[in-house]
């Protein structure tokens, strides 16, 4: 049961990117496609879920004045790993998404997980907290990735899906969605819908407006 | 302050983590370098090949091997615009297998600065040698692959320019790194533009560099006609730097009298 929930629970309810808002910055740069989107998931969520081990093993041996400095070597030295394992077998998707591998290690959810649940826990939840959390990155990132791909070119994973006009057919590709900035609506979007479904997690208001004051008691 | 807390502690603990991860990385970073420098060089010879319009992106890497082995390659140094000699290559201390154009731009003992009139293409420095393919079929000339580069709107594109073994009829361009605006300017890859390419011409009667992309349209009942592109439509400066990097390096610069001498014959 455990187990599930550490797994199961950042894809929908405690989703880094919906409801942490963390991490947003490779969401935009890298969704222009869906075959990017899925190999920067899948490179997020083997740094998260290895540095997580890792970090949540030394933990009891971890000086707290060099705690972060220490959870950032390893999570730089897996990221660095990952993106020579790209460059090695994967040259094209790696050309594609160039500096934004190499950017996971300033990426909130990483760091995020490795100081709120590794440092507390012991390594094997901490690895799967970090395939949960990767995974509810992933599904963020494969939605957005889809939709941008789709109405943004016509195409999924590089097949026609809807002829364009430039081919023959009759779609208009949608520029606005191969552009940064759409992503962004996208996101919102799926914000919106999320919290529309699990309402515990829209956010209570800042401030409320007070009633109007009638003219007696104000005098 | 607990029993982790001691200074001693907190270097020896810094110490292993260092010793580990650095393992960690030189150990991915050379077991994999062959890899990766196959990577690259398949992914150039890919796009000369694609360049000279002889790949389709069907062919198995193998065969993108053997068809680029048929290419010849050549440095031509750009100060005298003709094919190196070993003796100039030995005086420059070049290795012709082991040369790197884009790492000999930013050496200044292996290129040339120029200067703000000359550079239209916005490079600041060019390498004084230039890799350039050639590819014979029974001795005659039949492409002569020109690596060019040049600025557009927000970053330096890469390219190779395919010529016909006459020196002057285009076969073909194509951009293997540029980052500008997917849709706009980045339609540079759409082959719908690349195909506009193949068939100009690269010089007038005279002799002079013509070629150069226009904004809207080419009329084709113009003059112009053969030596014009269509430009693309909502990217001005793209299309700008374009036109500008083909007139830096079809110029005196850049290959002119090298193609010149390929139009003769002599090459």
């Amino acid at each position: 049961m455990k187990i599930r929930e550490i797994l199961l629970e950042p894809i929908f309810s405690k989703n880094p990117i919906a409801l942490q808002v963390l991490g947003i910055c490779s969401a935009l740069a890298v969704t222009t496609s869906l075959e990017t989107s899925i190999v920067m998931s899948i490179a997020l969520t083997m740094v998260t879920a290895f540095s997580s081990m890792l970090i949540s093993t030394i933990r009891n041996f971890l000086p707290s004045s060099i705690r972060i400095i220490v959870q950032m070597t390893v999570i730089a030295s897996l990221v660095i790993v990952v993106d020579q394992i790209l460059q090695a077998y994967l040259f094209d998707i790696s050309k594609k998404l160039s500096v934004f591998v190499g950017l996971i290690i300033t990426n909130c959810i990483v760091m995020g997980r490795a100081e709120a649940f590794a440092m507390k826990n012991p390594p094997i939840p901490s690895f799967l907290d970090g395939i949960g959390n990767g995974l509810g990155y992933s599904l963020v990132l494969l939605t957005v990735g889809s939709i941008r791909e789709l109405f943004g070119a016509g195409r999924l994973l590089g097949y026609e899906i809807i002829p364009l006009i430039e081919n023959g057919g009759w779609y208009q590709a949608n520029g606005l969605l191969l552009l940064p900035p759409s992503a962004f609506f996208l996101i919102g979007l799926f914000i919106w819908v999320l919290r529309s479904v699990k309402k515990e997690q829209v956010e209570a208001p800042e401030y409320r407006l007070a009633p109007h004051v009638s003219a007696k008691e104000a005098v | 302050m607990s029993h982790k807390e001691t200074v001693s502690r907190t270097l020896l603990v810094a110490f292993l983590v260092c010793i580990v991860c650095s393992v960690l990385v030189a150990s991915a970073v050379v077991l994999l370098k062959d890899d990766q420098l196959k990577n690259k060089q398949l992914d150039r010879q890919r796009n000369i090949l694609a360049a000279a319009g002889l790949y389709d992106g069907t062919q198995s890497n193998q065969e993108v091997g053997e068809l680029f082995n048929r290419f010849e390659l050549v440095l031509v140094d750009m100060e005298t615009g003709l094919v190196a000699t070993d003796d100039v290559l030995a005086a420059a201390g070049v290795d012709i297998s082991k040369y790197d154009q884009r790492k000999a731009a930013k050496d200044p003992s292996l290129s040339i600065k120029l200067d703000s009139a000359e550079d239209i293409a916005s490079i600041k420095r060019q390498a004084r040698f230039s890799q350039v393919y050639l590819l014979r079929d029974d001795g005659q000339l039949e492409s002569v692959v020109l690596p060019v580069h040049g600025y557009g709107l927000w970053s330096t594109l890469y390219g190779y320019l395919a010529m016909e073994g006459d020196g002057s009829t285009v076969k073909g361009l194509g951009f293997y790194e540029h980052a500008e605006t997917p849709g706009l300017g980045g339609e540079v890859d759409n082959p719908k533009w690349k195909a506009l390419w193949p068939g100009k011409l690269a010089y007038n009667d005279a002799g002079e560099p013509a070629l150069h992309v226009i904004k809207g349209k080419v009329d084709p009942a113009s003059a112009d006609a053969v030596h014009a592109i269509d430009g693309l439509s909502g990217a001005t400066l793209t299309s700008n730097g374009v036109s500008n990097l083909i007139r830096f390096w079809t110029g005196e610069r850049g290959y002119q009298t090298f193609l010149q001498r390929v139009r003769e014959g002599a090459i």
